[in-house]
């Protein structure tokens, strides 16, 4: 089933009858070539990227849920390109064209809408740190335009700009920046994967990975023995337990960030901002709601909900930047559960068992990842070769010390992203 | 979230500051091999379930704590001092 204009104009004048479900519910076979365990954004991506770019037939995701239910569902949905470090920039940029062609490739409405992305700035110093990052990003090829304050004023102008604390003296204006529907691009990817072949096995929680000599043999999972030639971790938010199957203990803690959506308002907020100062950003969604979120609690957590304190902080970020959100009414919060890295940049690698793959630590950043984490991952399963835009996520990069992709510039250690 | 500071009492998750997964007070030798090292600044059980990790109490009577708590509820079970743990006050 092909979506079009035309499609939805028959679709509607016919009652709506010949919609199909967007994949199948196979049986898992007795063997593949490739596992992937994870059915959220980016084991879909791997997923369908291994048919697409690769060629290969015989492979299935394995879901302990259903498909998306997890974090892919959980964020704030921003796609941007806007890093600095080498290793990052590359990788984010080439996502980020990914994200633009995603819709036409998919066939797929993933509302992908690069309504432009500001970060704001309130102080000298941190002016001179955004053009230097801008100027990293015009060098990655990607956009970036410095605004004084009358330049935020013009696009923004309900901010508070003479907040006392934090005055905007402007802000770092990334026009393909954006956002999108979540739910849509797991959905999209799924579609595409499972018209390729790829086998969609939810319900299917993998309970041990089969090593034999060094190599992985296969899993076993609630629903049975599988065996695969090659096999795949992507289970952000729970890498830690799904690595240990594996005898694996991963640099990673995990931890909560919050998220929360406000009752539907008229268009208002037409970008998506982000207020470093008081670790804020908020967009407003298709349907009215204004989506923003915060920091991390900053304990690990595996509770999918936050606590008070931070909620509270992020409100007070709000009314801090924008008065005029105060009287909208938060409908729902939520939590999602992060891979945290020491130094905040996100794994893609071999382990040391042969043929098993992983990729982790997304951080809060994973959802803009979602394209090139599976075009990249795909690359690496299928020709145990890194990709360019993707090789210097290295496993043993803490071990060594060498080629830390430290974003922040905070160190790398834990606590510290 | 509260945490039953042994000093202070139950007090409010925000007066702490938390460090992470306990084993951080347990420092390699210097001699340690390379990966001893590794495994003790970087990699982590991450349980999801019960864990002890370490928690300083900066807004009270400034004692290193490990606290005993469930990170798939948030409930927090118990908090000892790291100087009774340890015993010498290193």
């Amino acid at each position: 089933m092909r979506f079009s204009g035309l499609k939805i104009l028959k679709e509607g004048l016919t009652g709506n009858k010949g919609w199909t479900n967007h994949w199948r519910d196979p049986e898992p076979k007795q063997e593949y070539d490739i596992l992937i365990i994870g059915g959220g954004g980016h084991g879909l991506s791997t997923a369908y990227y291994l048919a697409k770019n690769h060629g290969l037939k015989n492979i299935a995701v394995l879901e302990k849920g259903y498909l998306g239910g997890g974090n892919v569902g959980r964020n704030t949905t921003i796609v941007r390109a806007n890093y600095f470090l080498p290793g990052n920039s590359e990788f984010y940029s080439h996502s980020l064209k990914l994200w633009e062609g995603l819709e036409h490739d998919l066939n797929y409405n993933v509302m992908h809408s690069q309504r432009g992305l500001i970060n704001l700035f309130h102080s000298d110093g941190q002016r001179d740190a955004f053009a230097r990052r801008g100027n990293a990003m015009i060098n990655q090829g990607d956009d970036a335009i410095l605004l004084d304050t009358e330049g935020v004023r013009d696009l923004l102008p309900y901010l508070d700009f003479e907040q006392v604390r934090f005055p905007i003296y402007g802000g770092l204006y990334h026009p393909r920046g954006g956002s999108a529907r979540h739910d849509a691009v797991a959905w999209g990817y799924a579609r595409g994967a499972d018209t390729r072949g790829v086998d969609l096995i939810q319900n299917c929680e993998v309970t041990g990975i089969d090593i034999s000599q060094g190599r992985v043999t296969g899993v076993q999972t609630t629903r049975g023995q599988i065996s695969a030639k090659k096999v795949g971790i992507v289970v952000a938010g729970r890498s830690g337990q799904v690595a240990a199957m594996a005898g694996m203990r991963l640099p990673i803690e995990s931890h909560v960030l919050q998220a929360f959506v406000t009752e539907g308002l008229k268009p208002c907020i037409d970008h998506v901002i982000s207020f470093g100062m008081g670790h804020f950003y908020i967009s407003q969604s298709d349907k009215g709601g204004l989506v923003f979120g915060g920091d991390l609690d900053f304990y690990a957590s595996y509770a999918q909900r936050g606590n008070l304190p931070m909620k509270e902080h992020v409100m007070e970020a709000g009314m801090t930047l924008m008065p005029m959100i105060g009287k909208a009414r938060v409908l729902r919060s939520w939590g999602g559960i992060m891979d945290m890295t020491p130094d905040g940049s996100p794994i893609i690698d071999k382990t040391d068992v042969e043929g098993l793959y992983i990729d982790c630590g997304w951080c809060y950043g994973g959802f803009k990842a979602v394209p090139a984490s599976g075009y990249c991952f795909a690359h690496l399963l299928a020709t145990d070769k890194h990709h360019e835009f993707a090789s210097g996520f290295r496993l043993d990069r803490f071990k060594t010390g060498y080629g830390l992709i430290d974003e922040e510039g905070t160190g790398s250690q834990h606590n510290l992203h | 979230m509260r945490i039953p500071c042994p000093t202070c009492g139950d007090r409010d998750r925000r007066e702490f500051y938390y460090v992470g997964d306990a084993q951080i007070i347990n420092r390699p030798s210097p001699e340690a091999s390379e990966d001893i090292w590794n495994d003790y600044l970087h990699n982590r059980d991450n349980p999801a379930g019960v864990t002890k990790d370490l928690w300083y109490h900066e807004n009270g009577c400034n004692s290193w704590l490990v606290v005993t708590r469930n990170t798939r509820t948030h409930e927090v079970q118990h908090a000892e001092l790291v100087t009774k743990l340890k015993g010498d006050g290193s």
